[in-house]
């Protein structure tokens, strides 16, 4: 090929239609939905430390898990939602949900609908178990008031629920007697999309209350958290459908996480090839950079 | 209406599967899809289908937000307190942010705006108090406790830990020369312009992580939607 003839290819390259990109990324993210291949997934320290902060926990230990997301984050975070709370089931912890944002709660019974197969309803057989609502899990559904609940639920859950999901005073609750405050809750567990979320429960529940946190974030808010989790503010992080992928993987679920991670890598396969193959064009063709 | 080839094309797929869907789930799922695939359009151009379903919405949210505050706000929060017990010692502090919101609403009436300065005055004075102790607790000084730490980490055996030294040595000079770049009162010349050029490279490697982290956000959404039209809609992944 002549020299010319080259750099008319490379130039050829720059002027792609855009259309062709998306439909490239759309075949990379879609293929493997149909494709049953297992990928390794490995896992990450602050997925085996947020792993081994709830082996700790005892049998019967209240764990406080707060639905801070809704929908359009739940590719994320739906995964790693069901995955906490088949590992509640599985270890016999008893539940307390809620959300701070208005679709939180919602989210909260999908993914226990998920978990157990149909709608729980006021009890459901699970591995053998019968689990009944308000003995051994709760939801307590969505409060206005942002950060501000999760200062009120430090002197007082029931001030700030005073009713549950379905409109059950919080105290009639067999689950909730004896919980008032953040003492009583042995572990907090945050799946955060913004905010309110990881950062608020930390700044207020962690470091006011002393609550111990473990955070599930949206990869957009991952690298914001990250320094919480390096000082000791947080026990671990999952970050991302990544951290999703990695969270199954050490709890023994082969989840959408799983699922979703050769997606995921067909993805960022294809996005770090249209990065160096522009990047070969761009020099290629002799254009230069106009600052 | 010009209606595009591409655009009549989903309409036509859609208005067959929606005929399709036997029962109620089948028809949200249906139309769920026909808005994922109308958003979708605007990738190959701007359409009417695309507006359509932008208008739709934002309809729908303006709607869903203003039922939800009024439920989870005015009713829950002020009207039904005041209307459990209106002239108790324990309505007074409802009474209170009742007159600091109608005070807000004033900015609604030009000539007498200036009266929503107040309740404005008592938000920010109440935020800045509530969150000062707050941030510098949580964001400054266990941060920076935690930025302090030995350059040299040993493992239980005795022997150095050189991932975590390093690592320990990263944060600490990344720490250094960010702050170095950020503090204007002497010009980066010298020894100082070199710590603050370090600097820059550590914030461009922290943006270009925080950037790969939102690009992998933004492909999970991706599949997450895929997973909706492949799986749950058209049933073609087992």
């Amino acid at each position: 090929m002549a020299n010319g003839e080259t750099k008319n290819f490379w130039v050829t390259l720059m002027a792609i239609d855009r259309r062709v990109i998306f439909l490239a990324v759309a075949i990379a993210v879609s293929l493997p939905l149909f494709l049953n291949i297992s990928q390794t997934i490995y896992v990450s320290p602050e997925v085996t430390d947020l792993y081994d902060s709830l082996e700790k926990l005892q049998s019967g230990s209240k764990v406080l898990i707060s639905f801070d997301y809704d929908p359009p984050s739940a590719p994320e975070l739906q995964p790693m939602a069901v995955t906490v709370i088949e590992y509640c089931f599985r270890n016999d912890l008893k539940m307390i949900l809620m959300g701070l944002w208005p679709q939180g709660p919602q989210q909260a019974n999908q993914a226990l609908e998920t978990v157990v197969g149909e709608p729980p309803g006021a009890s459901f057989e699970f591995n053998g178990k019968t689990y009944v609502y308000g003995e051994d899990w709760v939801n307590l559904g969505f409060q206005e008031g942002r950060e501000f609940i999760i200062q009120r639920m430090g002197s007082s859950i029931a001030a700030a629920f005073p009713r549950d999901y379905a409109g059950t005073p919080v105290k009639e609750l067999p689950l909730m007697r004896g919980v008032s405050n953040f003492n009583n809750i042995d572990y907090v567990f945050n799946l955060s999309a913004g905010t309110p979320g990881t950062v608020e429960w930390v700044q207020l529940a962690g470091d006011r209350f002393h609550a111990t946190i473990g955070a599930a974030n949206t990869a957009v808010q991952a690298p914001m958290i990250y320094p919480y989790y390096r000082a000791g503010q947080l026990t671990g992080i999952l970050g991302g459908m990544k951290g999703a992928a990695e969270f199954e993987a050490v709890v023994g679920v082969v989840g959408k996480g799983t699922k979703f991670m050769l997606s995921q890598s067909f993805a960022h396969a294809i996005v770090i090839l249209f990065i160096v193959v522009g990047n070969i064009a761009f020099f290629a063709s002799g254009r230069k950079r106009r600052f | 209406m010009n209606l595009r080839p591409s655009t009549i094309l989903v309409l036509v797929v859609s208005a067959i599967l929606f005929v399709l869907s036997a029962n109620s789930y089948g028809f949200a799922l249906t139309l769920a899809a026909f808005f994922t695939l109308g958003i979708f359009s605007f990738l190959y151009k701007d359409n009417p289908m695309y507006k359509f379903c932008e208008a739709v919405f934002v309809g729908i949210s303006a709607g869903y937000w203003f039922v939800s505050l009024y439920y989870q706000n005015l009713l829950a929060k002020l009207i039904d307190p005041l209307v459990a017990d209106p002239v108790g010692s324990g309505a007074i502090p409802y009474y209170v942010v009742a007159i600091l919101g109608i005070m807000m609403l004033m900015r609604l009436v030009p000539s007498i705006g200036w009266i929503s300065r107040w309740p404005l005055s008592v938000i920010v004075g109440a935020t800045a108090g509530l969150w000062f102790i707050t941030y510098l607790q949580s964001n400054a000084m266990l941060q920076l406790q935690n930025t302090i730490m030995p350059i040299q980490e040993y493992a239980a055996d005795g022997s150095l830990n050189w991932y975590q030294s390093i690592g320990n040595l990263t944060v600490m000079i990344g720490t250094i020369t960010g702050v170095i770049y950020f503090f204007f009162s002497k010009e980066h010349k010298g020894a100082f312009g070199t710590s603050a050029k370090v600097g820059i490279w550590f914030l461009m490697i922290t943006f270009g992580a925080s950037f790969g982290y939102t690009v992998m956000s933004r492909m999970s959404l991706l599949i997450g939607r895929m997973d909706f039209l492949f799986g749950d809609w058209l049933q073609l992944i087992l």
